[in-house]
């Protein structure tokens, strides 16, 4: 990804720290330790959080029909409803929630991007009920950048990426970007 | 965007916000639980100085889908009204009683514009006089968008009663500013004077035009306006301006029927006709409660609401003395009080 140049009023990007293969590698290993954790994959409906949730749990899902044979469903899951800040930020582009396959008795594993304070996986959960009552909830998120507001944390994680508060984290996917990478900027 | 009171306050871009947030809403209303929690502590007034349950019911709906609170005003005999309360003195005890959302009715147009000077809630117009009906224009619209791909060079006829009808205006305006071509049919006693500088086309003739539309827009003829004596009678208007299944053979085979309801069946409408597939009469209905769940999460979802104002309260209250003088005389009073 090309540096941002200094002059441009944008986030400075201050390292690239995953590019394509070390997510492939990433979720490689999320896909593993999500069957040896459920003993298969039987049951399991990975559901990802809009936007780049989304592609992710479609990734994994394919890893563990690689891994196992057997492709777990996938669901879209768009949260903007059961934010906690509606009335504190302007409403931002809402997506639809596509969950077609029944998650009551399932072991669902909700699938983002970015792990950071834990308001996102608390709507996310309060959301996902709304269609069921799944026998488990998992989370699994590419990157946790720490800085939880809420006690959340995640089962399966890609990467644990320290940061500071006036830092961010930008995931990029091929299927939402154009290209993958994760890297780490600051405003400037 | 702090109130609805035209079609005209919204631009295309916004409009394309409102409807494809309803396409989200609409999901919301397959589910066996259809409501969310987005405007959990907001209240929501439904201020209906005109009879109208369906826009009443789909508002209420709206709103408790959406976790609001909801209180309904009717202006019928029994309310304050009859007792010498003005509108404005109505306007004051919501916005005392801390309302974020009026939904207001009324048979005077521009009666919205007023009440929204008078509060600081937002206010949405439900239909004011001959004037406008916006959110009927929304759903219209929506539903429109689920059968055709585009408006560009789509051709709305809308039939009927154009001079009386707030839905015609509404509907016009909101058609021409998405890139669609309106085309008013009607007698011309049904048609108003200025109706030139609407941006529209205007027939005399449906059987001509019908063969050219790819939207059939029936209007309620309003029989309580019959003493008016517009059109010789009912049966006559059935005869030359009602939808009958003869007429419909004459449509596009891709074209719909919508009518904003209630209908007259057997007047604008033959009965038949209304229960062909192609009239979208119900899917409007159902859109009409995800196009206002829509509206009301962009209104009062957004920075500008109440509640913003409520949080910054405190620190003005402090700035002001004469509040400061009161709040201090009741802090002395209070422990008194136990």
């Amino acid at each position: 990804m090309p540096p941002t140049s200094p002059q441009a009023s944008g986030p400075v990007v201050k390292a690239v720290v995953l590019e394509a293969p070390d997510i492939a590698r990433a979720l490689k290993r999320m896909a593993h330790e999500i069957l040896e954790r459920n003993h298969g994959a039987e049951g399991v409906v990975l559901v990802g959080i809009r936007r780049r949730g989304v592609p992710l749990a479609d990734r994994l899902s394919a890893e563990i029909e690689r891994i196992e044979g057997v492709r777990p469903p996938t669901g879209a899951l768009d949260i903007s409803f059961y934010r906690d800040d509606i009335g504190i930020r302007t409403p931002a582009e809402v997506g639809r929630t596509e969950i077609d396959s029944d998650i009551e008795g399932r072991i669902v594993v909700l699938v983002d991007d970015v792990l950071y304070t834990g308001r996102t996986v608390r709507a996310a959960i309060d959301a996902l009920v709304d269609f069921g009552r799944p026998r488990a909830v998992q989370l699994a998120v590419l990157i946790d950048r720490g800085h939880r507001e809420l006690p959340i944390r995640a089962d399966f994680i890609g990467r644990n990426l320290p940061t500071a508060h006036r830092e961010s984290v930008d995931v990029r996917l091929a299927e939402t970007d154009g290209l993958d990478s994760v890297s780490i900027s600051e405003a400037p | 965007m702090k109130h609805l009171l035209s079609i005209q306050d919204l631009s295309a871009g916004q409009i394309n916000t409102v409807l494809k947030t309803a396409d989200s809403f609409r999901e919301v209303g397959t589910r066996t639980i259809k409501k969310v929690p987005t405007l959990r502590g907001r209240t929501v007034c439904n201020l209906f100085f005109e009879p109208s349950t369906r826009t009443r019911i789909s508002f209420e709906l709206a709103a408790k889908r959406l976790s609001a609170d909801v209180v309904n005003f009717t202006g019928d005999a029994k309310s304050s009204l009859s007792k010498g309360e003005s509108f404005k003195d109505t306007a004051q005890t919501l916005q005392a009683m801390g309302i974020d959302a009026i939904v207001v009715r009324h048979a005077s147009a521009g009666a919205p514009q007023r009440l929204s000077g008078w509060v600081e809630a937002s206010v949405i117009n439900a239909g004011d006089g001959a004037h406008e009906h916006p959110t009927q224009a929304l759903l219209d619209l929506y539903s429109i968008r689920e059968h055709f791909p585009s408006f560009d060079g789509l051709r709305v006829g809308i039939v009927g009663d154009i001079v009386h009808s707030r839905v015609a205006r509404s509907n016009a305006r909101a058609l021409r500013t998405m890139g669609a071509e309106v085309v008013l049919i009607a007698p011309p006693t049904f048609l108003p004077p200025a109706v030139d500088t609407w941006g529209v086309s205007v027939s005399y003739d449906l059987e001509a035009v019908l063969p050219s539309l790819d939207v059939v827009y029936l209007l309620r003829v309003q029989r309580e306006r019959q003493n008016e004596q517009l059109v010789p009678s009912l049966r006559e208007y059935a005869t030359f301006w009602g939808l009958d299944l003869r007429r419909v053979n004459r449509m596009r085979p891709e074209a719909v029927i919508m009518h904003p309801g209630p209908m007259n069946r057997g007047v604008e409408i033959a009965a038949e006709v209304a229960d062909l597939d192609r009239a979208i009469i119900t899917d409007q209905v159902t859109n009409g409660v995800a196009v206002r769940m829509s509206l009301l999460y962009l209104m009062l979802g957004g920075l500008n609401s109440d509640r913003d104002r409520a949080r910054e309260a405190p620190a003005r209250r402090a700035t002001d003395p004469a509040q400061l003088a009161f709040e201090q005389a009741m802090a002395e009073v209070e422990p008194a009080l136990g």
